[in-house]
């Protein structure tokens, strides 16, 4: 093993009691609590050589591994002669080309008090999303700042800087110790470099400092439903990790967001039953009365259970090339729930260098803002300075199934407390039976000059005839009034359809068939309204006239427009139009006149829906 | 009390909570298995998952054919004890060109283990595959998330990784992509063997040491486990001599090293461990290939 001279090498392991008494050593080892803690701080300032060096000294490094390190030095490395410690944790190819950090390394080194974990975060910006990700499972933080020589004079000056910053975020204890990773001062032992400091090395800071779980454990009980395990008709658990709290055979507990109430009468392991299990364990729980419970829901203190809302005020930082879009629907995934969740337009952005708010329509990659959202259906939460499972949430691209954004929720907004469902007399049901046929939306998409509003208008002269009682909400007409305020941006494009879908919604809550007849571009904005209609009342009509036809037909003229940039955002000539990939019914208007597709769409309709009613 | 929780129960929790998210969410998982200790480890851990449930997803051994006879026994009955379905596959491409670890080298890998897992994940329509391994183990590990995306023809980009945010997985993925799910990724090797001594986890014999038939190749000393099939392949009869000796890791047995030892318990081998001077994957060849970044590589090809 290598060899290190430092008086303090000695604190991470104790070769002589592993050589003398296992048995001992097993059981020290088997007792120790985990620290995980990340590096951060400004490109080049010697994070990742701080890492090799910790793991350097705590003789994690093995002899073939050395070996190899001192080759790369002498190939790739960045310290002349010396060994860089950098390269034992930059360890794609493309970070040892270029000598920076780019994802996370964890690495793991023991003293004899803890277990550590560390990650070792890129510095750069554009790497922002790795460094969060390093950042997340952290207990603590450890900012490494740049090389001074040993001047006492500019360290408390930095460090006074840095008080003062601190402060200003919300970061109430901190420690500052004068260190090289390159040298090793002050790593494991006192340095005779830095005379003015008289506090602990870093890793008797790191092995002494409180990560503060136990607080965790004080908090009312909380656990995320991963999985119903049901081997057979006699057994029924709920399984998952307890976030906070801690919970017993015979706790009241309730199960949100429904409410109801049970108490616990087993805490099942492969090991056996436990009468107890805390914050930080795996665990499976039956319940003395069979209420419903499934993944997402959340099982918690019976008299002191989490908020549950449907809006919210939150931190998000965005991970995308692709800017956040306001109204847009993404996946948000918060402890086991899955939900789908709208941004608003952001409040504003926090310039990271000086903290100042500033105001935004969007956010770009790397952004930090605050801004509004909202679930279509209620969560169990708590805020994330509470915490982290039920106050923590990640936002997925609906299409592309990324991780875009990931945030922090702050609190639920008053107006989703206040304002409740006012049930009314006259159901919705009601409506329909006296109009006597089954409401539904009729939703045509397709290209500007595609055939929508004219095959719409066929199919509703039908119905008409036949006695049903129909509304044709049609693109251009809405924008007259209820959307004039709306524009053509992908932001306004997008409202301007969640306000017809919602539209459409009550008018078959008034028992009416609804056609609407818009380009509605996006899949995203499609599945939306989908989503608000009961199964099955909810019929996409895909009028799929190829561009070339439509530009060729242009009976507005707007393709002429679009083509003379006269008129901006234009659906298929720069703006995109997204094809539904499974709509119900898809009408190719080169092969079939308007008439006929208007009886084919007539005959879904009529077929599927009337002889129920 | 959460304090009180040790840094191996904290482990335990977090690969049991990975195990379950994959369950609920991907669409047909599977366990990779190559019957070593890290693979005891999570079949351990995959039983007290889902207890008393068997786990509900099968095994899945990539058999390259030339593994040790002791770890074909020891996974037969490992795995009726779980009561978990065995899938072993081969790839019957590479036992047609008689591919093997003297003639070929590296291909022998390649086509067995690479190509094999490709083809036995394809054929059955696995979307998510547990692997056992460990950031400590390799540099390239050390740079991988829990959930790893694989694309539709199972390559791996390291530059464009998901961020992965606290213990929140995003197992969502575009059809015909996979994933390989690494529950064990921030266990040590030291944490392992830990775990097996309090666990009581049955692993293969071959970790302790023991007189055994060895020979010498190419520098280092290999274990003559199936004599008459060894001699045909090499085209010559190997020195044989009686050492005592044991594995610390276990692969094919005429590409993994043995070393000379007396560690025949498990606190023994523990502390012969942790007292060595070289690591782990030092007996293991493929770590070399390719100037040092022979695992980056294979993973960018499929390798698990």
């Amino acid at each position: 093993m290598a060899t290190v001279s430092e008086p303090g090498a000695a604190i991470y392991q104790t070769e002589a009691l592993i050589a003398s008494d296992i048995e001992a050593y097993l059981d020290q080892h088997q007792h120790k609590t985990m620290l995980r803690f990340i590096t951060c701080g400004s490109v080049d300032d010697g994070k990742s050589t701080l890492i090799g060096r910790l793991l350097y000294d705590s003789k994690m490094i093995f002899e073939d591994q050395l070996t190899a390190l001192e080759a790369d030095s002498k190939k790739v490395g960045t310290q002349g002669a010396e060994i860089d410690f950098a390269l034992l944790v930059d360890g794609l190819a493309a970070e040892r080309e270029q000598g920076i950090t780019i994802d996370v390394a964890y690495r793991f080194f023991n003293t004899e008090k803890r277990k550590f974990i560390v990650a070792d975060c890129p510095g750069r910006e554009q790497y922002t999303r790795n460094m969060v990700t390093g950042a997340s499972t952290a207990d603590l933080a450890v900012n490494k700042m740049d090389l001074i020589g040993y001047d006492q004079a500019r360290y408390d000056e930095i460090v006074a800087d840095y008080a003062a910053f601190a402060g200003s975020i919300g970061i109430a204890a901190f420690t500052a110790l004068p260190i090289s990773g390159f040298k090793g001062d002050n790593i494991t032992a006192p340095s005779a470099n830095t005379a003015g400091y008289a506090g602990p090395s870093l890793i008797a800071h790191l092995e002494t400092v409180d990560v503060n779980t136990a607080v965790d454990a004080q908090k009312p009980l909380r656990l995320p439903v991963q999985w119903v395990n049901w081997p057979n008709l006699d057994f029924r658990g709920f399984s998952g990790l307890i976030a906070t709290g801690t919970v017993e055979s015979g706790d009241a507990v309730r199960v949100l967001p429904s409410g109801k109430t049970s108490t616990v009468s087993r805490i099942v392991t492969l090991d056996g039953d436990l009468a107890e299990a805390v914050a930080g364990q795996s665990v499976t729980l039956c319940f003395a009365d069979e209420i419903d419970c499934s993944r997402g829901d959340v099982i918690a203190a019976a008299d002191a259970p989490p908020e549950v809302a449907d809006q919210f005020e939150a931190t998000v930082v965005w991970m995308a090339d692709e800017a956040l879009i306001p109204g847009r629907v993404y996946w948000l995934k918060c402890g086991t729930q899955t939900v789908s969740a709208t941004v608003r337009e952001p409040k504003y952005t926090i310039n990271v260098n000086t903290l100042e708010h500033m105001a935004c329509k969007t956010l770009e990659l790397n952004a930090i803002g605050v801004a509004e959202l909202s679930t279509d259906r209620a969560i169990a939460f708590e805020a994330y300075a509470q915490s982290r499972t039920l106050g923590g949430f990640i936002l997925i691209d609906k299409i592309t199934n990324a991780t875009v954004a990931t945030g922090m929720l702050h609190f639920s907004l008053r107006r989703a407390q206040n304002v409740h469902w006012q049930a009314t007399d006259v159901t919705r049901e009601a409506h329909a039976r006296l109009k006597r046929q089954k409401p539904a939306v009729v939703w045509f998409t397709g290209l500007s000059g595609s055939g929508k509003s004219t095959i719409a208008n066929i199919v509703e002269r039908k119905l008409h005839a036949e006695g049903k009682h129909t509304f044709l909400l049609d693109g251009d007409n809405v924008r007259h009034g209820l959307n004039k305020d709306l524009g053509f941006t992908e932001a306004d494009r997008i409202e301007n359809i969640r306000r017809v879908g919602e539209v459409a919604k009550l008018m078959t809550d008034a028992g009416l068939i609804v056609l609407t007849a818009f380009i509605s571009p996006f899949r995203a904005e499609r599945d939306m309204v989908r989503t608000m209609m009961g199964e099955g009342d909810f019929i996409e009509v895909y009028v799929d006239t190829p561009l070339e036809e439509a530009e060729r037909r242009d009976v507005e003229g707007l393709y002429k427009k679009a083509r003379s940039g006269t008129l901006r955002n234009f659906t298929g000539i720069d703006s995109p139009y997204e094809a539904p990939e499974a709509s119900e019914i898809r009408v190719n208007t080169l092969n079939e006149t308007p008439e006929d597709a208007a009886d084919r769409i007539l005959a879904r309709i009529i077929g599927e829906w009337s002889p129920t009613i | 009390m959460t304090a009180k929780l040790t840094h191996l129960q904290r482990l335990e929790a977090e690969a049991i909570h990975i195990m379950r998210e994959v369950v609920a969410e991907a669409t047909k998982p599977v366990m990779m298995h190559s019957v070593g200790k890290d693979s005891a480890v999570m079949l351990h851990l995959a039983r007290k998952a889902f207890y008393p449930s068997p786990p509900p997803f099968p095994l899945l051994h990539v058999d390259m054919t030339w593994k040790f006879k002791d770890m074909y026994a020891l996974r037969d009955s490992v795995t009726a004890l779980t009561g978990m379905e065995l899938i072993v596959h081969q790839n019957a491409e590479a036992r047609e060109r008689g591919i093997n670890p003297f003639d070929h080298g590296a291909l022998h890998t390649d086509m067995w283990k690479t190509e094999g897992l490709k083809q036995a994940l394809d054929l059955h329509g696995f979307d998510a595959a547990f692997g056992g391994a460990r950031r400590d183990e390799e540099k390239s590990r050390a740079k991988e998330r829990i959930f790893s995306f694989r694309t539709a023809s199972h390559g791996w980009d390291p530059k464009n990784q998901r961020p992965e945010l606290w213990n929140l997985y995003n197992a969502r993925k575009n059809r015909n992509e996979g994933i390989r799910v690494f529950p064990i990724s921030n266990w040590t090797e030291l944490d392992i063997w830990q775990y097996i001594h309090l666990n009581d986890v049955p692993i293969v014999p071959l970790y302790f040491a023991a007189i055994r038939p060895t020979y010498e190749w190419e520098g280092q000393l290999f274990m003559a486990d199936v004599f008459e099939r060894l001699e045909k392949v090499l085209g010559y009869r190997p020195e044989i001599s009686e050492r005592s000796v044991r594995f610390r890791t276990l692969g094919c047995f005429p590409l993994t090293g043995a070393v000379t030892s007396t560690a025949a318990t498990l606190p023994e081998v523990i502390q012969e461990t942790l007292l060595t001077t070289t690591s782990e994957r030092q007996g293991r060849m493929i770590d070399k290939d390719a100037g040092g970044a022979g695992m980056e590589v294979k993973k960018q090809q499929g390798y698990f």
